[in-house]
C-alpha cells in the first residue's frame, strides 16, 4: 500500500470533507442508542450468574463430604501452567488413593479447562467463579480447603461436561 | 547359520531359539507379556501369537515357486505363540499380517474384559504392559457389556509386596520368578476361569531377600511396591543410572528423584553384574540416609559449638589443623562406600602431600549377607576400589584395626575421615572421639559429626559422578540424581518435568539444595590450600590420573565406561562388547 496516496483527505468523499454532515451523523447515532435497552450492569450489587459452560475458578468435586479425586496426577500433567501441584498417598476407603495436597496456583492457571477434560473421575470441574482477589501471592495459592466444593452447587457444569465429552 | 524371516527381513539366529528370542537380539519386539528372557516359557499370555510357516517343498525335494518365482510359502492355519516357537531354517514369519493383528486385538480384549479401570489410581500407570498394548494394539474400545470381576484388592503378599488379584492378568511371571530366581516357591495360581487368582501358600509370606524383583517383571500394576505405593506417579520422576552402594556386587540401578527427594531405587539391565533383577536391601535400606539427616553446610567447631561455616573457611581451618601436627601424627581414613574418585584423592593427598603413609579404609565384611544370586559377604560397595588406588597402610602397625590403640598411646592424635560412620560401631567411635583433632565428611549427621572439629558436607553417590569397582573387578561409572548447589548446572542430567520448568518461586522447587562437594574436590582444593596443586576440576580430570597412573585402568574413561556398562580391570582395551538389553517396558518418561 502506498502510504502517500493513502491520506485521509484523500480517501474521504465529499460529503465526510465537509466535516458539518459528519457530526450531524453522528450525534444521529449517539441520540438513537440512547433510546434502546441499557446493557450497564451495576456490578457488584448486580450479579452476573454465568451459565453452565464458562470456565470460571476450577474445583474439585466433593461428593459424600470426601474429594472425588484419587490424585492420578493427569491434570498436573496436562496442565500447560503448571499450576497445579498433587501429592498423593494412601487412604482406607475403596478408592485407596487421595490427594493429600492438591493445590492450584491462581496466578498461574490461565482458565484453559484442560485439567477438567482430562479427568478420568470428573473429580476437578472449572465453576463459575469468577471473583478471584488476592491481597498476596501466597493467597492465590488454593489448597483442598479453598477448592472442595459440595456437588449441589456444581450440576450445571457436571451436566454441561457430560454433554460435550 | 540358520535364518529366518520376519515381515520378510532375514535374520541370522541359531539353531534352538524361539522366535521371540531371534527377534529380539535383531531389535524385534513380538508383543508379548508372560515371557521373560530369564524365565522359563509358560506361554499362557497368548500374545505372541504369530503366522508362522516354511517354504512349501515340491515330491522332487526343490521348492515350489508361484507365477512371480517367488518361493510359495505355507503357513500354518493356527497360529503360534513366538515364545515357544522354536525357529528352523527358512522360517517365515508374519507381523504385521491380518491375522495376526486380528489375534493380538482378541488376546487385548480377553484381558481386558476384567482388568479394572483404574489406572489412575495404578501405580504401574506410564510404565504398564496393558496400558501400551491397549494403546498399540487394542481396538481401543470394548465390547463387554456385563459387570467386571470382584476380587480382593491390597493384599500383602510380604513386607514388601502388595497384590492387587482384579489387575492380575494371570502371566505367572511372578510365580515363575519365585520358583526359579528367588527360589521361595510360595507361590501358584488357585481357583480357574475369571476366577483364577494368584496366593502365598498357606502360612507363609512371600519375603525372601528379591522379593521386590517381581514389581518390575509384573506387567501390570497387580504387584506394587508397599514402601512406594503411591508416592509420585512415573512420570513426575527423573530417572538417572546409578550404582547400588549396598554391597560390592555393584548392580545396576537407576534412582527415581522428585523435588530432589530419592523416592525409589530400581535395577537396570547389566547382564554382566545383576542382569534383570537387585535385592530388597539394596532398594530400601538406602533411602533414608540418602534423604534424611543429611548434612546441609560444612561446618566448624569453635569454642566447643559446632557451627555452619562457609567452604573457605572450612577448608582454611581445616589447613590450619592439618598443619599442626607432623603428618605421621595423622590418620587417613578412606570408605569402602566411597568413589575411586574420593579415595584416590585422599591417598594422594595422604602419601605424596603429606607423606605420610597411615591410610586404611574401614571393613565391612558379613558373611551372613551372602547369598548364591547377587548379594556378596563385602558391604563395602567399593573395597577393591580402596585396595587397588593405595588406600592400605604403607607400616601395617597404622592399620585400621590397631587404630584404638594407636590413639590411646597418642601416636595417631589426628583424624581425617572420608565417607565413613564406622557402622556407628560403638567401641570404634568412642576411641575415634577421644583423638585431639577429627576432620570429617560426612553426608549424615551422627555423633562423630558432632564432635568433629571440621565437618564436610559430603555428596553421596546419588549426587556425584563417579566410579565403582565391583567385587568382580568390573569399574563402574554412576552419574548423580540429585541436584546440590555445586552440580546445579551440570549438563546432561535427567530431570523430571517440575524440576525442568519449575521457577524459582514455585514451590516445588524451593527443595532441599544441599551445600554438599564431593570429597575429591574438598581434598584438592584443602591441597591447594596447602600449596600443593591437584589440578581436579571434575571428577572425570581425577579418573583421567587414575587412568594414566594405574595400569589395570589403563584406557579406560567415563564415556567407555557407560557405553559398555563397566569395564573389568585391566580390559581397558578390550571391553566386553555392547549388547542390546531386554527392556520390559519401552514407554518410559524421559
Amino acid at each position: 500500500m502506498n502510504i502517500e496516496h493513502n491520506i485521509e483527505r484523500e480517501r474521504m468523499t465529499f460529503w465526510e470533507r465537509i466535516y458539518l454532515p459528519e457530526i450531524a451523523r453522528g450525534l444521529g447515532l449517539t441520540f438513537r442508542r440512547m433510546l434502546r435497552p441499557k446493557m450497564t450492569r451495576q456490578y457488584p450489587e448486580e450479579r452476573w450468574e454465568p451459565l453452565g459452560s464458562y470456565r470460571g475458578r476450577p474445583v474439585l468435586v466433593e461428593e459424600d463430604s470426601v474429594e472425588r479425586c484419587v490424585a492420578c496426577g493427569l491434570c498436573a500433567r496436562v496442565c500447560p501452567a503448571l499450576a497445579i501441584e498433587v501429592q498423593a498417598s494412601e487412604t482406607e476407603l475403596d478408592k485407596e488413593r487421595f490427594p493429600i495436597k492438591f493445590e492450584i496456583n491462581m496466578l498461574r492457571c490461565i482458565y484453559c479447562g484442560f485439567c477438567e477434560e482430562v479427568c478420568p473421575e470428573e473429580a476437578i470441574v472449572m465453576s463459575k467463579d469468577y471473583e478471584l482477589v488476592f491481597t498476596s501471592p501466597e493467597a492465590g495459592i488454593m489448597d483442598k480447603a479453598k477448592l472442595l466444593v459440595p456437588i449441589a452447587q456444581l450440576q450445571d457444569r457436571l451436566e454441561f461436561v457430560r454433554r460435550y465429552r | 547359520m540358520p535364518h529366518i524371516y520376519i515381515d520378510g527381513r532375514k535374520i541370522e539366529t541359531q539353531n534352538g531359539k524361539t522366535i521371540i528370542e531371534a527377534a529380539i537380539e535383531n531389535g524385534i519386539t513380538i508383543p508379548h507379556f508372560c515371557w521373560h528372557p530369564e524365565l522359563s516359557v509358560s506361554g499362557n499370555c497368548r500374545m505372541c501369537l504369530v503366522e508362522v510357516g516354511l517354504p512349501k517343498r515340491l515330491p522332487d525335494g526343490n521348492f515350489e515357486k508361484d507365477s512371480d518365482g517367488n518361493l510359495s510359502i505355507s503357513y500354518i492355519p493356527k497360529l503360534q505363540i513366538a515364545c515357544a516357537t522354536v525357529i528352523s531354517d527358512g522360517m517365515h514369519v508374519k507381523l504385521d499380517s491380518a491375522k495376526t493383528i486380528k489375534a493380538q486385538e482378541a488376546v487385548m480384549e480377553f484381558l481386558l474384559i476384567n482388568h479394572p479401570l483404574d489406572c489412575p489410581i495404578c501405580d504401574e500407570a506410564g510404565q504398564c504392559k496393558l496400558q501400551e498394548y491397549a494403546f498399540n494394539h487394542s481396538r481401543g474400545e470394548s465390547r463387554f457389556v456385563e459387570t467386571k470381576n470382584k476380587k480382593p484388592k491390597r493384599t500383602p503378599w510380604g513386607p514388601n509386596v502388595m497384590f492387587d488379584a482384579e489387575r492380575c492378568i494371570s502371566c505367572s511371571r511372578c510365580i515363575r520368578f519365585a520358583k526359579e530366581i528367588a527360589k521361595q516357591d510360595v507361590l501358584s495360581f488357585v481357583q480357574r476361569c475369571d476366577k483364577v487368582t494368584i496366593r502365598v501358600s498357606n502360612g507363609k509370606r512371600f519375603d525372601n531377600p528379591y522379593s521386590m524383583n517381581v514389581i518390575d517383571i509384573c506387567p501390570v500394576g497387580a504387584l506394587t511396591s508397599s514402601d512406594f505405593r503411591f508416592k509420585s506417579r512415573v512420570w513426575d520422576m527423573s530417572f538417572n543410572d546409578s550404582i547400588c552402594a549396598a554391597c560390592s556386587r555393584g548392580c545396576n540401578t537407576k534412582i527415581g528423584v522428585r523435588n530432589n527427594e530419592i523416592l525409589r531405587i530400581e535395577p537396570k539391565t547389566n547382564m554382566h553384574v545383576n542382569k534383570y533383577w537387585m535385592c530388597d536391601y539394596g532398594r530400601l535400606s538406602m533411602l533414608p540416609k540418602l534423604n534424611t539427616g543429611r548434612v546441609l553446610n560444612p561446618r566448624i567447631k569453635q569454642n566447643g559449638q559446632t557451627e555452619d561455616a562457609t567452604w573457605d573457611e572450612a577448608i582454611a581451618y581445616a589447613a590450619q589443623i592439618l598443619k599442626k601436627y607432623k603428618p605421621s601424627e595423622i590418620m587417613f581414613i578412606g570408605s569402602g562406600k566411597s568413589s575411586n574418585e574420593n579415595n584416590y584423592t585422599l591417598a594422594k593427598f595422604a602419601k605424596s602431600a603429606l607423606k605420610s603413609g597411615n591410610i586404611d579404609y574401614y571393613k565391612r565384611i558379613d558373611e551372613s549377607f551372602k547369598d548364591d544370586l547377587l548379594r556378596t559377604n563385602d558391604l563395602n560397595a567399593n573395597a577393591l576400589g580402596c585396595t587397588e588406588l593405595g588406600v592400605a597402610p604403607a607400616n601395617s602397625a597404622f592399620a585400621i584395626e590397631n587404630l584404638a590403640t594407636n590413639i590411646k598411646s597418642k601416636s595417631i592424635k589426628a583424624i581425617y575421615i572420608i565417607d565413613e560412620d564406622f557402622d556407628l560401631n560403638k567401641e570404634l567411635v568412642d576411641e575415634i572421639l577421644k583423638a585431639e583433632s577429627i576432620i570429617i565428611h560426612s553426608a549424615n549427621h551422627n555423633i562423630i559429626t558432632e564432635n568433629a572439629d571440621v565437618v564436610f558436607a559430603s555428596s553421596t553417590f546419588a549426587e556425584s559422578e563417579g566410579t565403582f569397582i565391583n567385587v568382580a573387578k568390573r569399574v563402574q561409572y554412576f552419574a548423580p540424581a540429585l541436584v546440590t548447589k555445586e552440580n546445579l548446572h551440570r549438563m546432561g542430567m535427567k530431570l523430571s518435568r517440575l524440576d525442568k520448568f519449575g521457577a524459582h518461586n514455585d514451590r516445588w522447587t524451593q527443595k532441599e539444595l544441599r551445600n554438599s562437594r564431593p570429597a575429591w574436590r574438598v581434598i584438592s582444593q584443602l591441597a591447594a590450600q596447602m600449596s600443593y596443586n591437584f589440578g581436579f576440576i571434575k571428577a572425570e580430570d581425577v579418573f583421567k590420573e587414575i587412568a594414566n597412573l594405574f595400569v589395570s585402568f589403563k584406557s579406560m574413561n567415563y564415556k567407555l565406561l557407560e557405553k559398555h556398562q563397566g569395564i573389568t580391570l585391566g580390559k581397558g582395551d578390550s571391553p566386553d562388547p555392547v549388547i542390546r538389553n531386554y527392556e520390559s517396558y519401552y514407554m518410559k518418561p524421559n
